[in-house]
């Protein structure tokens, strides 16, 4: 199995009639982390809820690990593909820290002992080992995104996603989020307008606006265009 | 910004807060049962019990004033029993004056058992969540077989709690900070027609984002490899000292309440 992200010519409408997405053709290699940013509403969150099934394929097609992403795939799928909501309140809905974290393996149906020994490992990879009986409700933002990143790695997926993974921190709890997905070694597609983020970790950024692709390419070089930047509602860091 | 519904548990080492949470979970509603078995009038056998609480209350190191204030929430409800006082028939202890109304003697009996024995059983309930982190209760719960879904609503109702309160919060907050008034106007802070249609969509608005959160909540299960069917980790089996426990006070409670079923 290849750890690889192939999306042709998606095209996605919500039910109210509102295209969210348009013909995106995108494809991610092995261990490539690329950064997708855009403007609010240019189908950034649209596009990782297809990536994961949570949304159903209309025009186009998506292939993720040389799958098709289908109904008859979906719990492998699911299970190659880490994906970190936006607000880590929706991804956190046990009462307590390790019931979180163990939810994923759980549901992928491997033994008990070992569902307890990625869970502790999970937390011990973003650094949150003594936070397994703690009550989500009582922590901090920055502590409740590192353990939402553990409710996905303890699936050990092979690809991850995550949504604005910087928004709302602040300047330390930003600093060891990036930190931690630095040194992460996987396929990795990162929704952010952190244009410092994007320029420190990812080599490849993809600007998605109105759900189109508008640029992809070096991240370099794309930082260095202000024209197309300002034309889609970002800025040069 | 926090809004902050204080958890009753009590977090500090004890005999009972380390028992296993399925023995206590068990205890609290077995004691109800037999406590609601008791006949009534059986006195005796209420402050027997009233003493196996209160030696909870020592063994768990929880403040006693505690539970008895939260005990009290039970007396409204007994206090809908008060009409037994003027309806049972047998024997009269008088009338009240300007009523005229009969107090019967077995009535005033029934009363007073019916608010002692509900002050006693919310006794158990209260010690039991003092001493039991709410997690653990719903692990008991399920542990023990009550239905998952209604363990899982319990769940969700306890992790949003919060997040909700927080939110009205934000709503109530944002509002306040726009309700300016300038001094002697006339119209300052509107009719209360206007203001309850404020409320009015407060409230609505706070139904719409719970809805759109239970929508992105799915998306996270769904996500993490849900499928319909939520799965719990193994039990651990019970360890000595909790079987010790729960045989202990379970032997206390039936015997007081066999006594006084044979010698009332």
């Amino acid at each position: 199995m290849h750890h690889t992200v192939e999306v042709d010519n998606l095209t996605y409408s919500y039910p109210d009639g509102h295209q969210a997405l348009a013909d995106v053709t995108l494809h991610i290699g092995p261990d490539e982390k690329v950064a997708l940013v855009g403007p609010n509403g240019a189908g950034k969150s649209t596009l990782m809820l297809h990536l994961n099934g949570l949304l159903d394929t209309q025009q186009g097609s998506i292939c993720v690990g040389g799958l098709p992403v289908e109904e008859a795939n979906l719990g492998q799928i699911r299970a190659w593909v880490g994906l970190v909501f936006q607000n880590a309140d929706d991804q956190l809905f046990n009462p307590k820290v390790f019931d979180d974290v163990a939810f994923g393996p759980l549901h992928m149906g491997i033994p008990d002992n070992e569902v307890r020994k990625r869970s502790m490992e999970a937390l011990a990879a973003v650094g949150m080992e003594g936070y397994a009986d703690r009550i989500s409700h009582h922590l901090s933002l920055g502590e409740k995104k590192r353990i939402a990143i553990a409710t996905v790695l303890s699936m050990d997926p092979k690809i991850l996603l995550f949504d604005e993974p910087t928004a709302g921190l602040d300047p330390r709890a930003r600093r060891s989020l990036i930190n931690l997905l630095r040194d992460m070694q996987r396929t990795m597609l990162v929704a952010t307008h952190d244009m410092r983020f994007v320029k420190e970790i990812f080599p490849r950024t993809v600007v998605l606006d109105e759900g189109r692709i508008v640029a992809d390419g070096p991240t370099d070089k794309i930082m260095n265009d202000e024209v197309l930047l300002e034309k889609h509602g970002l800025e040069k860091w | 910004m926090h809004f902050h519904i204080v958890d009753a548990y009590q977090e500090t080492d004890s005999l009972l807060h380390r028992t296993d949470a399925r023995v206590k979970v068990m205890l609290a509603f077995v004691m109800i049962l037999l406590i609601a078995l008791t006949p009534m009038g059986a006195f005796g056998a209420y402050v027997g019990f009233f003493a196996i609480a209160m030696a909870g209350v020592v063994v768990a190191r929880v403040d006693p004033l505690t539970v008895l204030k939260r005990s009290l929430v039970a007396l409204p409800f007994a206090g809908a029993a008060v009409s037994l006082i003027f309806t049972m028939p047998g024997p009269s202890l008088g009338t009240v004056p300007l009523l005229g109304w009969s107090l019967s003697a077995a009535g005033v009996i029934r009363f007073a058992s019916i608010v002692f024995k509900s002050f006693i059983s919310v006794q158990f309930a209260v010690l039991m969540m003092l001493t039991t982190h709410f997690a653990d209760v719903l692990w008991a719960l399920s542990a023990l077989h009550v239905p998952r879904v209604l363990v899982v609503i319990f769940s969700f109702m306890y992790r949003y709690l919060f997040v909700l309160a927080d939110e009205a919060l934000r709503l109530t907050r944002a509002r306040d900070s726009r309700s300016a008034a300038i001094g002697g106007s006339p119209a300052a802070g509107r009719s209360i027609v206007f203001r309850a249609q404020t409320t009015g969509r407060m409230i609505g608005n706070l139904f719409l984002r719970s809805f759109d959160r239970s929508e992105r909540v799915y998306q996270a299960m769904a996500a993490r490899g849900y499928r319909g069917e939520i799965r719990q980790l193994d039990t651990p089996p019970l360890v000595l000292r909790d079987v010790a426990v729960g045989i202990i006070a379970l032997l206390l409670g039936l015997g007081l309440t066999v006594a006084s079923m044979l010698f009332r």
